[in-house]
Parts: C-alpha cells; structure tokens; sequence
C-alpha cells in the first residue's frame, strides 16, 4: 500500500509542467509561486489590485458615457493641436503614447543590464526611462492646462457637450498620470541603489532587512509596463471611441 | 558544495535573462502598432470598422507588454493563472455597467426629454 519514493535533496525537485504543473505547485506545501521571488509575487498581486481599480474607472467611465442624454464632446477634436499653422488631430496623445513605449523599451533593457549586472548602463537606463516618464507627466500637466484655462473644462461640466466627459477625464487621467510620477520618483530611487553599488554588495534597503538583488529592477519593471499597459488602454477606449 | 550548486541554480531560475533581441523587436512592433492606432483616428474610420480596429490593436499591444516586457511568457503556469484569470471577472462588471447604462439611458429619455419614446 505505502509507496516510498526515493528523493535527494542535492538538486532541486523537478518541477511538472502544464496542468499537472499548477496542481503541484499549489498543493506543494511550500510557496506556490516557484522560480519567482517574493516581492515579485508581491508586486504582481498589487498591481492585479491595480487593474481592478482601473478597470472600475475605465467601466464606469463606459457607463456615463452610455447613459448621458447630452452629445460626448470628441476626442479627437478636443486633443487636437495647431502645429505649423495646421490642426492635427489628437497629435499630443499620439506624442504621449510614444513617449511611454518608448519608456517601456529602455525599462526592459535596464532589466537585461540589470540581470548582467552592468552597473553603468542600467543606471543610464532607468534614468532614461525616469526622464521619458518625466517628460509624459509635463506634456500631460500642459494638456491638463489647455483644458482648464483655453476650453473651460470642469469635473462638473464644460462648454462642448455632456458634464461626464470632465469628471472622467480628469479622474481617470488624474490617476494614472499620479501612477506615472510615483513611477518616476522609484525610477530615480532604483538607479540611485544601482550606481551606489547596493544591489553588487546586497546591501539592505531602506525600511527593510532584505538583501539588495538585482531582482528590485525587474519588480521595478513591472511597475512601469503596467503603467504602460494602463495607458494603451485609456488610449484606446478614452481618446480613440 | 553540491547544496550550494543547487542553490546557484535556483537563483539562476530566478532572473529573467533573455537576448536583447527580442526586447527590441517587440519595442518596434508596439511602435509600429501604436502608429496604426493613431492612423485610425486620423483616417476618421467610423463605425464597427473603428471599434474592430481599436479593440484589436489595444488587445495586441496589451498582450505583447504583458507577455514578453512582463516576462508572463516565461512563468510558470501557477503564477501566469493567478494572475490572468481573476481579471476575466471584470467582464462581468462589464456586463453590469451597460446594463445598467441602457436602463438609465432609457429612463431619462423618458423623464428628462418627453418624446424620445
């Protein structure tokens, strides 16, 4: 009946895949994220939180939007700029929208160099990405500003059409643009610890007993493509419907 | 020293190390992507075409970010799972909002503007 299944512990267990791969892990008795480390555990839970929140914006946002009795001011009309002396629909989002790919680009390679423990050019990279994300924030306080004072757009009502558009605008992009400034100032946080050496030397970090790793820039990562990924789609769904 | 060789193996597990070749060319193809979610807006495409269109483009970049710049293509199934199928329940909410967005709408064209209905 009992079964004895001969097992050394100088390697690690082998682990299944597939089906059989999710069922073992969970029933292991153990941590059910293998392979991963605990704060990236940690921050992929948060940042499921996170879309939770978002979509309850993005979903309410489709609500008022379907109900209001009054015509939705368009977007692309709205967002548009006088560049050269011709209108050019929705160019300050479109600028906007690579700005922060562009971002997402230099974050995944601060991840590689970062995993090669390339001290100089990870720093330069997540610096980079910081001054991308940086750079959004500003363009973003400028559209922020063109809709307040030039078109006289409130939270409570605007002179194009109907009051929801304000109060979505404001409250989603708030939000998010509040993500991406978080964002910027751990950016500089990281590339700080990078440079210093803290992550090569696992120093302790600041209000923590773990060792430093390199790890923290691709937790850091993941916080910064999720910022991306929120925006691809307020993009869609926001200024393109 | 063979704990410690297995040590070093798990934590080699740990990182996510990939050529750089892959990053850059997923970066090209968000471009690339963006660029024809923009182009919808300024060909003024109207209709389903332009719902079809937007929806798709914002799909592909979102699984692209999330799959290769978020490292979900390489974790484990436990992990990809817990994290990706929670997110399904929003399509209930979904559901709800233009449910309830139909019967508001409905009701203030009948209370708000007599003779909509």
């Amino acid at each position: 009946m009992t079964q004895a299944i001969r097992t050394t512990t100088a390697q690690p267990l082998p682990l299944p895949e597939g089906i059989p791969g999710i069922v073992a892990d969970w029933s292991s008795d153990q941590r059910a994220f293998k392979n991963v480390p605990w704060g990236k555990a940690m921050m992929w839970i948060f940042l499921l939180s996170d879309t939770f929140i978002f979509s309850s914006f993005l979903i309410s946002y489709m609500t008022v939007r379907m109900s209001t009795t009054d015509p939705w001011p368009n977007p692309s009309e709205v967002f548009a700029l006088t560049l050269w002396g011709k209108k050019i629909p929705l160019i300050l989002i479109a600028i906007m929208t690579f700005v922060l790919i562009s971002s997402s680009g230099t974050m995944a390679m601060a991840v590689n160099f970062g995993y090669r423990k390339d001290r100089v050019k990870t720093f330069v990279l997540l610096l980079l990405t910081a001054a991308l994300g940086a750079t959004f924030v500003g363009m973003q306080a400028f559209e922020w500003t063109k809709l307040i004072v030039d078109e006289g757009i409130r939270p409570w009502g605007n002179p194009l059409g109907a009051a929801q558009f304000g109060s979505t605008f404001f409250m989603i992009t708030g939000f998010h643009g509040t993500h991406v400034s978080i964002g910027v100032i751990f950016l500089i946080i990281v590339a700080i610890k990078v440079i210093r050496g803290d992550l090569d030397h696992e120093r302790p970090g600041f209000m923590t007993g773990r060792k430093g790793k390199y790890e923290i820039v691709e937790i850091m990562g993941l916080y910064w493509h999720f910022v991306d990924l929120v925006w691809v789609f307020i993009f869609a769904v926001f200024y393109l419907w | 020293m063979a704990q410690a060789q297995g040590q070093q193996l798990v934590a080699h597990v740990e990182g996510q190390q990939h050529p750089i070749g892959i990053y850059l060319k997923i970066w090209g193809l968000l471009f690339v992507l963006s660029t024809a979610s923009y182009l919808v807006d300024y060909f003024h495409f109207q209709g389903y075409l332009r719902w079809f269109l937007i929806i798709v483009f914002m799909l592909l970049k979102a699984g692209l970010i999330v799959a290769v710049f978020m490292h979900m293509l390489w974790e484990r199934l436990a992990m990809v799972y817990a994290i990706l199928v929670p997110t399904l329940l929003l399509m209930v909410l979904l559901g709800i909002g233009a449910l309830e967005a139909d019967y508001t709408f409905f009701t203030r064209g009948v209370f708000f503007l007599k003779g909509l209905f």
